[in-house]
Order: C-alpha cells, then structure tokens, then sequence
C-alpha cells in the first residue's frame, strides 16, 4: 500500500515534470527583429561539430570576425577580447560565450582553427572559432557591421569590430579598440553579465 | 558547326523557364579599377561572370515577395531593412503607383542578395560591376571617351523626384547589358569593403589601426566621376538602408552557378 502511495506520488511528480517542461518549449519567445540570430547561417568550430548562429542563443556572446593567416591586425582582437574575458570575474566568465568567425572559409579548415586556437590557449569551454560559407560570412559581416574584401586569395582588408550581444542576440555595444582592452566594452559585457 | 548548334540547343533548353531572366556572359580580363587591388597601380583581375541584363523591377520583386512573405514588408525582420523598405508600394503586396517594368528601389542589401539567391544567382562584386559599367554601346572600355563620361554625368544632374523609367530605357552596351548607367544606383555584393574613406561609423581617433593586409585602397582614376561617385554613395551605405533611386542586379558564374 504505501508502495502504491509513492509509485503514485512519482508519477504525479513525472506527470508535473513533464507538464512544466512542456510548457515552457511550447512557448519560445520570438527572436527580435533587431537580433543578429535573425540571420540563418551554418558554423562549423574547431571540432569540426556544425551548429547554426542562432544556436548562441541564450547566453551573452562576445563576437569578432578574424582570419587564420592574418598576421597583423587578427591577433590583436583576439588579445582585445582576452582582455575582456580576464577583466571579469570567474562568475561572471563562466556565463560569457566568445565567438571569432573566419573571413577565409578556402583556407580556415577546422584544423586550423584548432591549431589557432592552441597557440593562443584559448579555453575552448567558452571560446568558438569557427568557419561558414562565403556568402555567410559577407551576410555575418554586414548584421556586424563589419567592412571586409578579398584583396588576394586569402588576404583580406578588413575592419576590426568586436561586439557584445544580449542572450537575444541584440548588439549591445561594439568596438574598434585593438590590442588595449576597451573599458565601454568591458562595462557593456558586465552589464549583460549581471542580468543573469 | 554541329557541336555548336548543339550548344545553342542545350542552353535554349536551360532558359526556356517562361520568368526567368536574361543574363549574358562577359568575358573576364584584366582593367584599371578606381579602386586598384594594390590601392597603387595593380590591374583588377575579373574571371568571366554573367550578368543579368537589366536590373530587377518591381513587378519581379513583388512575386519573389509573393514567394517569400518574410521579405515583405512590415513583416521583414528589421535587422534586414529600415523603415522605408519597398515604401513606394501602395502596401506589402501591392505595388499601387509603381509601375511594374520600372527598376525595384527602397531595398536593402539583404533583400537584394535574398532576391538574387532566388534566381540561382548572387549581386555583382564591384570589379564585376565597374568593368562591365565601362563600355558603351561599342566599345569594351570607353572611360577614355570625354564625350561619353560628359553624357554619364548629365544624368546625375538630372532631379530625382522625376519618376523612373522603365528597364531597359538606356542603350544596351557593348556586352548586351542596359541601364549600367543612367537610370539607378546598385548595390553590389561587396560594397561594404570600398573603404574609399575609411568607416565612416567610427567617430574616434583616425589614426586607429583598424585595417588588415594591404592597407585601404586608394582612388586612381580621378578623371572617372561618375564612377567615383557610386563608390562614394556604395561606402557611405549600411546594409539595411534603402533609398529611392538604389536597386540592383544580380550575376553568376560563368558556368551558371551563383558562385
């Protein structure tokens, strides 16, 4: 009998589970129309593993675009965010994704970007370098605001733009301050930061 | 001769689709850009492309809204298109006083490269752009012409409250395209890389080191205005602005592909 009891107790706790959960999924909040994850692209990281843009949904994302053989102008965003990241605390880094998409997709393989990746000990917990296709990334360059061109195979002008989203993908702040850690940018991150 | 015939036969097969656009294949070479790739001397290198011959209407642009009602407007996500977007219809899905044959104005780049992935194609690249825009009716490359660069010039003095004309209204040029000048402003697959003046968003420090690789690329050919002034116009754009008298083309491979 009382083992009735319980098995009954579990099911209507499996039952209310189940409701709740169900809830929730079946009410998405609709994206933004200002949201950067309108935008319907493929990424492919480091791993290999494809995913879409929108999939960052849901936690505040520090993005750039960059490329592999850039020699230049690429490693100093990269040490722009790094300052961003390491500028917060452990809390507060725990919540933030960073994302760097390349210009280059011929040359950018996801072993490259591994390869990047390692050479600037990036912790691949948080940090995404990933590759899309041509046409992606002129449409990724444009919702960011991003000027770019190919000036020969594999070498490109581009502007150097870092931005923080909200969990919606709505462009928060963005910055051209390379190579120096650019405190509007960090007070912007940990503004989203603090919402969670 | 009987190989080629077959060859007319084939591709008069492939276009026979009743809406489908004309495009024609212009060959590739080498020119000199306003915008040298090397921002000094270097020719600009084009591979062979097709470019459709007249630029989109609005008549074409309202059944590709039709089709996809995502890009119609109010509907549109404004990360897409401002407020303005397709404003000179009489609703989302009428085009009221526009008439159908004129060029479709008052889109953004996104809906632009939406409409020209639809046909299997893309917008032009600038170089794309530039060089096939460089012929008149008989010659591949006529920029050197005084009279024919004064004629180009005439048109921007011209008011545009007039309404437009209809595509096509321009002499073909030599490769078969119309309306490269003289009717509107087009946007180009990668207007947003010009950088003729820099980004002009970033209001700080000028001497920002903001560019990577070869450096911004600079103007040469400073007898070329009309030229010059859609690079202007084209860098001084976002890609969600629309205005009244910008539209757009699309291209392809030469083999057909969007690529």
């Amino acid at each position: 009998m009382k083992q009735l009891a319980i098995c009954i107790l579990l099911l209507a706790a499996f039952a209310f589970g189940t409701t709740a959960i169900g809830a929730s999924a079946d009410t998405p909040k609709a994206l933004p129309g200002d949201s950067v994850y309108q935008l319907d692209i493929p990424l492919t990281n480091q791993d290999g593993r494809v995913s879409k843009l929108a999939d960052l949904r849901g936690t505040p994302v520090l993005i750039a675009m960059f490329y592999t053989s850039c020699k230049y102008v690429c490693p100093l965003i990269i040490d722009s965010m790094l300052r961003v990241d390491k500028a917060l605390t452990p809390e507060q880094r725990s919540g933030l994704r960073v994302v760097l998409v390349s210009f280059d997709p011929s040359n950018d393989t996801p072993q490259a970007l591994k390869a990047a990746s390692e050479l600037r000990h990036l912790d691949l917990a948080r940090w995404t370098l990933a590759r899309t296709d041509v046409e992606s990334v002129r449409k990724l360059a444009a919702v960011l605001g991003v000027q770019y061109r190919e000036i020969s195979p594999g070498e490109f002008n581009h502007s150097a733009v870092i931005s923080v989203l909200d969990k919606e993908g709505r462009n928060l702040a963005h910055s051209s301050r390379i190579g120096e850690l650019d405190p509007d940018l960090l007070a912007a991150t940990q503004r989203e930061l603090a919402e969670h | 001769m009987l190989r080629a015939a077959t060859a007319v036969l084939c591709m008069a097969a492939f276009t026979l689709p009743a809406a489908a656009a004309d495009y024609v294949t212009v060959p590739g070479g080498s020119y000199s850009s306003v915008l040298p790739p090397d921002g000094k001397f270097a020719p600009a290198v084009v591979a062979a492309f097709r470019l459709r011959t007249l630029p989109v209407t609005n008549g074409e642009f309202l059944d590709f809204v039709r089709a996809n009602p995502q890009w119609a407007r109010f509907r549109i996500a404004s990360l897409f298109a401002d407020g303005q977007y397709l404003s000179h219809w009489a609703g989302p899905l009428s085009l009221g006083g526009a008439g159908r044959n004129q060029p479709v104005t008052h889109v953004s780049w996104f809906a632009a490269e939406a409409y020209c992935e639809s046909e299997q194609a893309r917008l032009p690249t600038w170089y794309e752009f530039e060089y096939a825009a460089a012929s008149d009716e008989s010659h591949a490359d006529a920029r050197g012409d005084e009279a024919w660069r004064e004629h180009i010039l005439d048109w921007y003095s011209r008011p545009s409250t007039t309404a437009l004309p209809d595509v096509g209204s321009t002499p073909k040029n030599f490769y078969g395209v119309y309306d490269m000048h003289g009717l509107i402003w087009e946007w180009v697959g990668d207007y947003a890389g010009l950088m003729i003046s820099g980004d002009n968003r970033d209001q700080g420090d000028p001497d920002l080191l903001k560019f990577c690789g070869a450096g911004a690329l600079s103007t040469q050919d400073r007898e070329n205005y009309a030229i010059l002034m859609r690079v202007a116009m084209l860098s001084a754009l976002k890609a969600a602005d629309t205005t009244a008298n910008l539209g757009f083309r699309c291209a392809k491979g030469a083999t057909g592909d969007g690529s």
